[in-house]
């Protein structure tokens, strides 16, 4: 059997597994978004978000929606109990000051010392969007980077140097694809988990940026998830 | 009483901004946005403005109006980039270089302005460190890290939106509605709040979420 990649809820699934009780915890746009499904609720695990949301809770219902409750990425959202509302400002000090504990955001690009490069891919006819990510990027205490391994043209994502335009330096310490779980060291890219049915050098063509294998790697596993947009 | 704030009409409201301006605008996610005044803005038609707003191009803004107006010289923002697949009314301008661009990070973008209502001239960030915002910027390294330093930010005129007002100019706000408003009232000459109702009573003095002090006007939005 060939080996199956993760989809996207997955990997979101696979980084939510990884959040701690008590964490606070900011999500990207695009695939980050998805994690805070898969938070264990028993939990007390609080979104940030840079609108100054504090405890962003799931997408609203069609009968509560209200425009005055949303999040950085423009969704109607509810509240979770304990949530709180401050202006730019103070969200901005919460990121900016070191207090998030992990930035979960999505990337182009991630280098094998950490850099990372997700604001702007030069496309033509596109304005940048830089937003949060770079005060993210630099004073989070963990940045986590959820993406495919590699482009739909298949080349590698995890390089020896980015080639876009830099976010931050030295600032990712984990990556989530729908191939590995892979931690970025100071000594470079340590694989901790791999898809089933695939070799270290199969990952590795996959790969730019040199890896080393954890003596305990193990199997990365996640449970069938249906994309929205796929038939069950 | 000596202290009234209560301004008709958002026309009224905006009626001396001149040429030239530096223009605050209020808004993030959807929540916040002080259209009612960005459309007076439009309608007084000042030229050469420079716009100081989050998002050079949201959806639910209406500052799309004054750049299909041809009445803005410059943006600073922190997101340039439509949703869509066909280039918004900023990225139409900006691709045919009739508007200036400074996009920069939203921590900056805040903090810059928040130094611009402080008094404070300048500081130091990390943010930025290594990437196209450090080019050509001061450098210091202060313990064992290094940083840039970025300028303090203000306007002539800030636009806002709140929910309540009273006639001291004491506003109060829903949800995520607060985003730049509070930061961007303490940077500018004049501030104008656009707020669902203006109250006959004062705020209840522990509901004021943005003291009055920061507000030279207010105005009830028509819906």
């Amino acid at each position: 059997m060939s080996p199956q990649p993760l989809n996207r809820l997955q990997i979101a699934w696979r980084a939510a597994n990884d959040i701690t009780d008590g964490m606070l915890v900011n999500l990207g746009l695009g695939m980050p978004v998805a994690v805070a499904d898969y938070v264990r609720p028993e939990m007390d695990v609080f979104i940030q978000s840079e609108n100054g949301v504090i405890g962003v809770g799931p997408a609203a219902p069609p009968d509560q929606v209200d425009s005055d409750l949303v999040d950085a990425g423009s969704r109607r959202v509810t509240l979770r109990p304990g949530g709180s509302f401050v202006d730019s400002s103070w969200s901005f000090a919460m990121i900016r000051g070191g207090h998030i504990d992990v930035a979960i955001l999505g990337a182009f690009e991630v280098a094998s010392n950490g850099d990372l490069a997700n604001w702007d891919m030069r496309l033509p006819n596109k304005g940048p969007l830089i937003g949060g990510a770079m005060d993210l990027a630099a004073c989070a205490r963990s940045v986590w980077v959820l993406m495919e391994h590699v482009t739909r043209q298949g080349a590698p994502r995890l390089l020896n140097r980015c080639t876009l335009p830099l976010t931050a330096l030295h600032c990712v310490t984990r990556v989530y694809t729908d191939l590995a779980v892979i931690d970025v060291t100071a000594d470079g890219m340590l694989v901790r988990e791999m898809i089933d049915g695939l070799s270290a050098q199969d990952l590795r063509d996959r790969t730019e940026a040199p890896l080393n294998f954890a003596p305990d790697c193990r199997t990365l596993t996640a449970p069938a998830i249906a994309l929205p947009d796929e038939p069950r | 009483m000596s202290i009234d704030k209560r301004v008709n009409t958002a026309a009224d409201a905006i009626a001396d901004v001149r040429d030239g301006a530096v223009v605050l605008i209020s808004g993030f996610g959807g929540a916040g946005f002080p259209n009612e005044l960005i459309r007076a803005l439009r309608d007084r038609a000042p030229k050469d403005m420079t716009l100081v707003v989050n998002s050079a191009t949201h959806r639910y803004s209406l500052t799309h109006e004054l750049l299909e107006a041809g009445l803005v010289r410059k943006m600073i923002c922190t997101t340039a980039r439509g949703r869509g697949k066909e280039p918004t009314a900023f990225e139409r301008l900006w691709m045919a270089g009739k508007i200036e661009l400074e996009c920069i990070p939203q921590g900056t973008f805040t903090e810059r302005i928040r130094a611009g209502g402080a008094g404070i001239p300048a500081f130091y960030t990390p943010v930025g460190l290594g990437t196209e915002i450090a080019q050509g910027k001061e450098m210091r390294r202060i313990k064992d890290r290094d940083y840039i330093l970025e300028y303090a930010l203000s306007g002539d005129l800030a636009l806002i939106r709140a929910d309540t007002a009273d006639h001291y100019g004491n506003l109060s706000f829903r949800y995520a509605q607060m985003n730049f408003g509070p930061v961007m009232a303490t940077a500018a000459t004049l501030v104008v709040a656009e707020v669902r109702a203006v109250l006959d009573e004062p705020i209840p003095h522990d509901r004021v979420g943005l003291s009055g002090v920061y507000v030279d006007r207010v105005v009830e939005a028509s819906k």
